[in-house]
């Protein structure tokens, strides 16, 4: 028992799948919203196990890809400033900005770090008093405590030289800003769970009520994605909208107590530009200002930024749930992991890559 | 990004006043933040993401995904 393999268990799967075959009469289109869902879906293969009415569509949950192309530009000049140490996520060192990625920022000379954790870049700050250490701290909910408690015990042990260029994202806004495009076709969602481990569920019951829309609370693993799947199938066979949370083990409805203090003490809710999508009111986190000496935003002066996206690229409707990677003229051939054209190609959670590392690609012409 | 996963808190140590965990991966052990799980010790399961327990696994919860099957009479070999 180490609550993951069973949770991968073919049996168990296949119960789901018989059950899930008795509820469906009709189509239906369903949203996955964690980028982390989307690849366990392809790497299992339950796309193509479930029955054709059901249509799985990939969400925005995917941090690395919804960052602002002008946080990513900022990131890029203050990793560039003399004595900066930057320190960042793997995933974001190749994403494209307007004229670089964080990885030929560091060819160029620039000091970039991969670290694991934030406390690992307040420890890079706490061993180089003499540099100025700047976290590059993207992500959803369930990222920003993290980044939050780093920022607490830098002001707490007063590491002077630590700063955070902040740009974290909300998941209920973002759901919100897609039930209301004119172009939408989402029926019901596989709500994020670990999003939910850390705020609970109270959003989500918002929403379902407010655009009756099912959302089963749903885990990453292929029993845990089944699970989500039949709640929500059996919930739109019978017309009702509720939020039902199938990931029991982990997400309690009031979330992680502590973490949401951490939250409130360390950041205020501000609008936020969700790079492939646009401007979603009250959809993000910036430092507050008790904590502006150690917002990098605050203390790096980088000039004006202009943005210029490198090129046409249709994440932002994949992200919506409107087109599927393989929709995409440039996928697989002019976009690879090798030579993103997008964030969406970049991130291990993207959904472009999960399509091309998972065998769904176009071949001699035939579509994915 | 949202990745984290399951681990067996093994030994409860401080760091920096905070409070951390030995936590054991498949062999692989990783020391990891405690502070938003104060209340888990040595045997219980934690969801670790970025260096930091988010949650505790709930052990009823958890049995309940395999007792629905058994008592829907689906084959044992299920049982974890």
């Amino acid at each position: 028992m180490n609550y993951l393999d069973e949770y991968r268990d073919a049996k168990a799967c296949a119960i789901r799948l018989g059950w899930i075959r008795e509820a469906v009469t009709r189509p239906h289109v369903i949203m996955e919203v964690c980028g982390g869902q989307t690849h366990a879906i392809l790497r299992y293969g339950l796309d193509r196990m479930l029955p054709r009415e059901l249509e799985l569509v990939h969400g925005p949950g995917c941090p690395v890809c919804v960052t602002a192309l002008e946080t990513i530009d900022r990131a890029h000049a203050i990793a560039a400033t003399p004595g900066v140490l930057f320190a960042s996520f793997g995933d974001m060192l190749r994403v494209p900005g307007s004229r670089t990625d964080l990885l030929a920022s560091r060819a160029r000379g620039a000091d970039v770090r991969v670290v694991y954790s934030p406390l690992d870049a307040l420890e890079l700050a706490r061993a180089n008093p003499d540099r100025r250490v700047v976290f590059f701290a993207i992500g959803f909910e369930t990222t920003a405590p993290a980044n939050a408690m780093a920022l607490i015990q830098a002001r707490r042990g007063r590491v002077d030289n630590f700063s955070m260029l902040a740009s974290h994202v909300l998941v209920p806004p973002a759901i919100a800003s897609i039930l209301q495009s004119p172009d939408n076709r989402v029926e019901a969602f596989l709500g994020p769970g670990h999003v939910c481990a850390i705020t609970g569920i109270g959003a989500y019951e918002s929403l379902a009520a407010r655009f009756h829309v099912p959302i089963a609370i749903t885990g990453f693993e292929p029993v845990d994605l089944l699970d989500g799947v039949l709640a929500v199938v059996r919930q739109l066979e019978r017309g009702t909208a509720t939020v039902e949370n199938v990931y029991r083990r982990t997400v309690s409805a009031d979330g992680n107590r502590a973490a949401c203090a951490a939250l409130a003490e360390v950041f205020d809710v501000t609008a936020r530009s969700w790079r492939g999508i646009g401007a979603i009111p009250r959809s993000g986190y910036r430092i507050n200002e008790a904590y502006r000496a150690h917002d990098a935003e605050r203390v790096f002066d980088v000039g004006e930024i202009v943005t210029r996206e490198p090129e046409a690229c249709v994440s932002g409707l994949v992200l919506r749930g409107v087109k599927k990677p393989s929709d995409c003229p440039a996928f697989g051939n002019r976009c690879t992991p090798q030579t993103p054209l997008g964030a969406t190609m970049v991130s291990a959670e993207g959904a472009c890559a999960a399509y091309y590392q998972h065998g769904r690609r176009p071949r001699d012409g035939e579509p994915a | 990004m949202c990745l984290a996963v399951p681990g067996e808190v093994v030994e409860v140590i401080e760091r920096h006043g905070m409070r951390f965990g030995r936590v054991q991966f498949a062999g692989v052990v990783r020391e990891v933040c405690l502070e938003y799980e104060p209340a888990a010790g040595c045997g219980d399961f934690v969801l670790v993401h970025v260096g930091f327990a988010i949650a505790t696994i709930d052990r009823e919860e958890a049995a309940r995904t395999w007792t629905l099957l058994r008592e829907l009479g689906q084959p044992e070999e299920v049982d974890p």
